[in-house]
């Protein structure tokens, strides 16, 4: 599942993990009044001394704020390295090469996770720039974040690869950046590779954003080529922030992170006025009052300043406990000068929901410190105790997406070493309810269903609803055929089929969410021999035929397999549930029935014949103290036995129903 | 209490046999043969034994042993406790070391009963489990014993084998059934682990037989054997003319017993150590390291462990119930004075339901299973374990 692009994982984690490094990393600063070129060096302590920075001396005509997008491996690490290299925030070590990603996960996947920034000092034609370089993350689970990291500002480079083509990624990226009336600045990446052909890829870009041929950059991130001219159209092409140092406060918090010693650390794009230690402050979102104790810049260790001028962008510490406490997309004023709060603030809204269960209940206790721990830098996944009769005690975890859920799953493996039970994912479904009774009952007429349990009855109901994503899919065409087919099998409905060029295919589907959660993205990889891509974006609610498909074993429900689904879908997935529970549950006494249905109507069944014969044909005294110990054995996995009615199902025949495939 | 002298040694190993069994080429059977009778002296001493009821010689191949080793243990047995004329004394034989002088000297020796592995009356199924014989001399062995051991020859049937058709076992049984004499031990083949038959069943090699084609056979068997006048008597085991195997059902009736040779499992109360509960003991498995011990210390006994009074109720079930007779108050009283077989199993719970199902009965004699509730026992047993532990 990486769907997503690679990035740098930030230098102000790596530098704080390990300290001893720091020294050889610490930026040469270019010191403003000096008209020198990028390799100049010398720190910019202002006279008052402490060793902070003096940023007023980068007016806001001064300063651009940019982020770098792109299909996952299309070079954005390497273009970022190389840009802090020339501005001299990092030394030219030549070492410089993927040590930004620094977790397992996002290295092997080719994604950011957290997103982090760092501000460049450059000097363009006499004038010293102060460039801030905002990361997003890199996938469009987190497309919220990037919304709000892209508010920040004021235009995005957007590579491309030579020998890759446009990808659907490429695409979301840059409608992200369009809509959000963004400066693009396109750049060909990789063009020193043999099968390079820049001119191809510029023709897709023109054809499909509109920008002429001749605004392309072609470099090579690697070997440093062009990457100054990449500089110089950031200065050119992306205006300077509008705003004004004489307003009062307003800062957009769009991202955080936690420190165990320093609590939350906000990262701030201040959007008028000016920010200082000791200033008392208020979170637009929870009211509460703060009063500052650091501001700085990250370079892209935090550099603490002694302030934070309009246009500037830079972390926040604040008192903040909690990562809730500054919540991404959040606004910041003074204490008694309110400002209207910057537009499209949201709280994470989880999209995927699954259950998670430690394989072996005695390690609750474990799991819940490690979900704890995790959670602290990720305020967007929720997490809700649950228990389930077969699975024991464990949480309801939303995600943002598929991704999201994955990668949070891999930390806890990887950092935690903590190995769960994860549920097959599941969508918030809604309902437009009818009855009164209910109504009064919810306080409100449209509800949220995370959990089959609430589904409330048709006759209650004027009307379902469903999430919905607008997928992309960028292919080569000789793929169509079948990935149409695998749309519409998934009731996706075509909104748009555009060749990129005589080769490639762009097609954009409207998707019910819960026909991608689960192995949407491996299909599509699996029968275009993993040349097509996929991305999507969250595209609301539309009414849907659900239904509520009860799972029974002689007539009892199976509490944990209710699953809501669509009518449509309704007898395959029944069919496959039961057929998987065949295989799950062992022979009995009796001839176990075991049968899908909605309402009471069957449909779907299968039958688990009854044991006939299952006496061991041998017991002399020999074998007698192996047998008892068997038999007893038995006894005790017979107290372990979820009873429904008076079928006994093993705990791992859930398991086996309920969890997610990972390679199916 | 029933004696189990154990010969471990074997020509060849079958293909399906997981046992304790040693293929060496030539054994040194005067030491074994004075081992043997030593340990059996001293563990009868140990267990205070006053009478012997039954010997049972097993292994391995017990008829490759010579009569006299045979005739040596039994003597042994008769110096260290009272050993009756009458007393049953069972020997296991295969096909291709019964001939007629060597079983006669068997009888001289003191076996009145022969217990025959003739597994199968088909060549190609011969092969497929490793049999040294052929069907044919399966037959003149079980002819020749009839002879000797009149009404007092058992045979051993498998079941099961891979490939094998529903056709191919009513041809065999009834095969069996005109060769037999009045007891027929019938055996499902179990595939155990480490044997080259299971290798080849669990690699795809073979076909594993259906569950369902597995309980035909059995229903098949049971039918034409109880057709034949046989009583049904233990899961495997069937006799007509009363010639219930008096050894085999002292085990299933859960008395005490004493096992003696390499890798031997014993049942009884260790009176002469001071003992006053039941152990379940193992002797040592390989036949040298056994024969060093007993030559050192009298016996090659490698672990005890006392039985607990539930432990001891625990056999008592799970044997029992492999019976016609099941169970019998009078046993269960003798085991558990205190607790009735009626306060454990009569009472609400997994028992009764069993009970109501169809399964089990529990009625003035005793619990046991009903004809359907014996081939799927190993499905009840664990509620009733679960049952007695909680009492």
């Amino acid at each position: 599942m990486a769907l997503a692009g690679s990035t740098a994982m930030w230098w102000a984690r790596l530098w704080c993990r390990c300290p001893a490094a720091a020294p050889l990393c610490l930026p040469p600063w270019l010191p403003p009044w000096l008209p020198a070129g990028p390799v100049a060096c010398e720190r910019p302590y202002s006279s008052r001394g402490e060793g902070k920075l003096d940023m007023s001396t980068y007016p806001v005509e001064s300063i651009r704020n940019f982020s770098i997008i792109a299909h996952v491996d299309h070079g954005k690490s390497t273009l970022a390295d190389r840009l802090l290299e020339i501005t001299g925030t990092i030394a030219k070590t030549g070492r410089n090469k993927q040590v930004l990603d620094k977790l397992q996960v996002e290295r092997e996947r080719g994604i950011t996770v957290k997103a982090q920034s760092a501000s460049l000092f450059y000097s363009h034609e006499g004038v010293n720039y102060l460039l801030n370089l905002i990361d997003t993350p890199g996938h469009v689970d987190f497309s919220y974040e990037v919304s709000r990291s892209l508010s920040a500002c004021q235009g995005v480079i957007l590579v491309v690869d030579a020998n890759e083509d446009i990808q659907a990624q490429t695409v979301a990226n840059f409608y992200l950046a369009f809509e959000a009336q963004l400066a693009i600045i396109p750049v060909i990446n990789k063009i020193d590779l043999k099968n390079a052909d820049p001119e191809r890829v510029e023709k897709q870009i023109e054809k499909l954003f509109d920008i002429p041929v001749d605004e392309c950059v072609r470099i090579s991130a690697k070997q440093g080529t062009n990457v100054e001219k990449v500089l110089q159209k950031v200065i050119e092409k992306i205006p300077p922030p509008h705003c004004n140092t004489a307003d009062p406060l307003k800062a957009l918090v769009f991202d955080s992170t936690f420190d165990h010693y320093r609590g939350v650390i906000a990262n701030i794009a201040l959007f008028g006025g000016e920010i200082q230690k000791g200033y008392k402050i208020v979170s637009a979102h929870t009211k509460k009052k703060y009063e500052v104790n650091e501001v700085g810049i990250l370079t892209p260790n935090e550099q603490p300043t002694h302030k934070l001028y309009a246009g500037q962008v830079g972390y926040l510490i604040a008192g903040m406990k909690e990562v809730t406490e500054a919540q991404i997309g959040d606004t910041l004023f003074l204490y008694k000068q309110p400002v209207e709060p910057l537009p499209g603030f949201k709280s994470a809204k989880p999209m995927v929901f699954a259950g998670m269960y430690p394989v072996d209940q005695t390690e609750y206790n474990n799991l819940k410190s490690a979900l704890e721990r995790l959670t602290l830098n990720d305020s967007s996944v929720t997490v809700h105790r649950d228990s389930s009769l077969a699975l024991g005690a464990g949480w309801r975890l939303g995600f943002l997406g598929l991704l999201h859920m994955e990668v949070f799953n891999q930390r806890l493996e990887q950092e935690y070493n903590m190995s769960v039970i994860l549920t097959v994912p599941t969508v918030p479904y809604k309902a437009i309810l009818s009855s009164a009774k209910l109504i009064k009952e919810y306080g409100k007429a449209e509800i949220t269903i995370i959990s089959p349990a609430q589904f409330p009855d048709k006759l209650s109901v004027s009307e379902y609803l469903e999430p919905t994503v607008l997928g992309t899919i960028v292919t080569p065409h000789e793929y169509i055929g079948k990935i149409i087919a695998l749309c519409q099998d998934r009731r996706a409905v075509q909104k748009d089929m555009l060749y990129i060029d005589e080769r490639r295919v762009m097609l954009k589907y409207l998707f019910p969410l819960n026909e991608i959660v689960v192995d949407f993205y491996d299909a599509l990889k699996s029968l275009s021999s993993g040349y097509a891509s996929f991305d999507y974006e969250d595209a609301g609610y539309q009414a849907a035929d659900l239904i509520k498909m009860d799972i029974l074993l002689n007539g009892n429900p199976v509490e944990e397999l209710a699953t809501i689904i669509h009518n449509d879908k309704a007898y395959a997935t029944g069919k496959f549930l039961c057929e998987r529970l065949k295989d799950a549950i062992p022979r009995q006494l009796f001839e176990i029935a075991i049968q899908a249905a909605i309402g009471k109507k069957i449909i779907a069944r299968e039958t688990l014949k009854a044991y006939r014969k299952n006496v061991v044909a041998k017991c002399y005294g020999g074998d007698i103290t192996r047998r008892m110990k068997l038999l007893k054995r038995q006894a005790e996995g017979k107290k372990l036995m979820r009873k429904i009615g008076n079928v006994e199902v093993p705990r791992d025949a859930f398991i086996r129903v309920l969890k997610r495939q990972p390679d199916k | 209490s029933p004696l189990c002298p154990q010969w471990p040694y074997c020509r060849k190993r079958c293909s399906y046999c997981s046992f304790n069994t040693y293929v060496v080429p030539a054994a040194d059977e005067a030491a074994v043969r004075a081992c043997l009778a030593r340990e059996a002296r001293t563990l009868l001493r140990l267990g205070r034994v006053q009478s012997v009821t039954s010997v049972f010689f097993g292994g391995g191949t017990p008829s490759l042993a010579s009569p006299g080793t045979i005739a040596a243990v039994l003597e042994a047995v008769a110096g260290a406790a009272h050993l009756p004329a009458d007393a049953e004394v069972t020997l296991e034989a295969n096909p291709s070391s019964a001939g007629t002088p060597r079983l006669a000297c068997f009888r001289a020796a003191g076996v009145n009963r022969l217990s025959i592995g003739v597994q199968s009356l088909d060549d190609a199924e011969l092969r497929l489990l490793g049999r040294e014989h052929t069907a044919a001399e399966a037959r003149a062995a079980v002819e020749v014993a009839r002879g000797l051991f009149p009404g007092r020859t058992s045979i051993d049937l498998l079941f099961g084998l891979p490939g094998q058709s529903r056709g191919a076992w009513a041809r065999g049984l009834e095969a069996a059934l005109g060769l037999c004499d009045d007891h027929v031990s019938l055996y499902q083949l179990t595939l155990e682990r480490g044997t080259a038959l299971a290798a080849q069943v669990w690699g795809g090699a073979l076909p594993a037989p259906p569950q369902d084609l597995l309980a035909d056979m059995y229903q098949t068997a049971r039918a034409a054997l109880v057709a034949a006048g046989f009583r049904h008597y233990e899961v495997s085991n069937f006799a007509r003319k009363g010639a219930l195997s008096a050894h085999n059902l002292s085990y299933w009736r859960a008395e005490q017993y004493i096992g003696v040779g390499p890798g031997a499992h014993g049942r009884f109360v260790p009176w002469g150590e001071g003992g006053c509960r039941r152990e379940a003991r193992v002797q040592t498995l390989e036949p040298n390291a056994w024969m060093r011990e007993v030559q050192r210390q009298g016996h090659g006994t490698r672990r005890w462990v006392v039985l607990s009074l539930l432990e001891q109720l625990e056999e008592v079930l799970a044997l029992g119930l492999r019976t016609d007779e099941g169970v019998t108050r009078e046993r269960w009283g003798r085991f558990s004075p205190d607790l009735s077989l009626e306060a454990v199993f009569g009472a609400p719970g997994e028992a009764r339901a069993l009970q109501q199902q169809g399964w089990l009965v529990l009625d003035g004699s005793g619990l046991r299973c009903t004809r359907e509730g014996l081939a799927v026992l190993d499905s009840l047993l664990p509620g009733l374990l679960c049952q007695l532990q909680h009492r």
